[in-house]
């Protein structure tokens, strides 16, 4: 991240906010255009390599030089858009719309806000007893731990590029679903003795933050800043993983996957999840590969929940969060998501065809 | 002086808040001593629920990612 881009100076209001907005109304149009003559520019790519476009080489190509552009694009404005939507949200306020809400309402509540509450996994813990010691039920607040990272900016605009906002929107839907019902079942469960004794003796009240005033230009600067830091970020393993689908989609003969991932494989759905859980961090990586996977005969129900739990169950994730949780609450956290995924793979294979 | 926490487990976002308050301390000629608050059950007990954060003489007046650099004057100057 760099310093400079937020050292500067907040210009005022009146001609300065009417520049910025301007700016970013062009930059959004130039983004259009850019964005319409993607195909042209991949034909054109493949052409001036004198390949035969039927080949399995152009084939990957071709799959490469359009998909790479286009999903980085796509990724762009789904990170800047969530990041303005973001500046008006902070873990602090949705801490207190979430206090003292009936399980039920503020599973559903909770996960609705993870989607939209700024959330880093380094801040899971602080997060976790900052929300349970304020009056947040134990299980509204698994709810917010789960949706937060599995329905994140990333999947859903790696999704939207590669595979369409249909499936973008299912997995948005699925993954609040697996949280809310998840957050639930933990709930019911009354499990709070499982916390960490010195957790349960925090008794805190929750501060009064000096409310924040950002202005227009400080909320395109909070987007700016996440497409900064967030494309900046996973965009080599973007590219690596849509290097991958390129192979897989020119040299893997089609409906080869049927007899592995395909949807009559009543076993492969479990086989994912569990795959999935020691995979971390490579989400960015991962979707590419798995999204060309659909074309080679792998059922989207099989490949969702693959995503599902690589996102979700993360080793890394449950040792940070081993400080303020029990093993066995652990346990039961693993095995109440790892169902809700199942759940969800099995549902769509069933479902679609 | 001023008594500043930064509290925070010790993430990047941390260690950068902590340097921010000190340059812009140090611009504005206010003496502080900085204390870094790494103890979850200490951080817990300032009520906030997302790191950093910063307590300026037993207030807390910020809470997650890094701070607006205009808002460090306010802070110090109060």
């Amino acid at each position: 991240m760099s310093l400079n881009s937020i050292t500067e100076r907040a210009p005022g209001a009146g001609p300065s906010t009417a520049k910025w907005i301007g700016w970013t109304v062009a930059a959004l149009a130039v983004w259009g255009v850019v964005y319409s003559q993607l195909v042209p520019f991949s034909d054109l790519v493949v052409t001036s390599t004198h390949i035969d476009p039927n080949s399995h080489l152009g084939e990957a190509i071709s799959f490469f030089a359009y998909d790479t552009p286009k999903v980085l694009m796509l990724l762009t404005l789904v990170v800047f858009g969530m990041g303005v939507v973001r500046s008006f949200f902070s873990p602090e306020k949705t801490r207190a719309m979430l206090a003292g809400k009936r399980e039920g309402v503020g599973n559903v509540l909770a996960a609705s806000l993870g989607i939209v509450t700024p959330f880093c996994s380094c801040s899971a813990v602080p997060l976790f007893i900052g929300f349970v010691s304020a009056g947040v039920p134990l299980g509204v607040t698994f709810s917010f731990l789960i949706s937060a990272p599995m329905v994140n900016e990333v999947a859903l605009g790696l999704l939207f590029g590669l595979v369409g906002w249909k499936v973008a929107l299912t997995y948005l839907v699925f993954g609040l679903a697996v949280a809310i019902v998840s957050g639930w079942v933990i709930g019911r469960l009354h499990l709070e003795h499982w916390l960490e004794e010195w957790v349960r003796n925090i008794r805190s009240d929750a501060v009064d933050l000096p409310p924040e005033q950002l202005s227009v230009v400080d909320r395109i600067k909070a987007g700016i800043e996440a497409v900064h830091e967030i494309v900046g970020n996973v965009w080599t393993w973007i590219i690596a993983g849509i290097a991958a689908g390129a192979f897989i989609h020119g040299y893997v003969p089609a409906d080869l996957l049927a007899s592995i991932m395909g949807r009559d494989v009543w076993w492969s759905v479990p086989a994912v999840v569990l795959i999935g859980i020691p995979m971390y961090s490579n989400a960015a990586g991962i979707i590419p590969v798995v999204t060309a996977l659909l074309a080679k005969g792998a059922a989207l129900g099989t490949v969702l929940a693959f995503m599902m739990s690589v996102i979700a169950l993360s080793l890394p994730e449950m040792i940070i969060l081993r400080k303020v949780l029990s093993v066995k609450l652990i346990a039961v956290f693993v095995g109440v998501v790892g169902t809700g995924i199942l759940a969800v793979g099995f549902i769509f294979n069933a479902l679609f065809s | 002086m001023k008594v500043v926490k930064v509290l925070g487990s010790g993430c990047k976002r941390c260690v950068a808040t902590a340097e921010m308050v000190q340059k812009e301390a140090d611009k504005f000629g206010v003496p502080v001593t900085i204390e870094k608050v790494t103890d979850y059950a200490a951080i817990a007990g300032y009520g906030i629920a997302s790191t950093p954060g910063i307590v300026v003489d037993g207030k807390v007046v910020h809470a997650g990612g890094l701070p607006k650099p205009d808002d460090h004057a306010r802070w110090l100057a109060a």
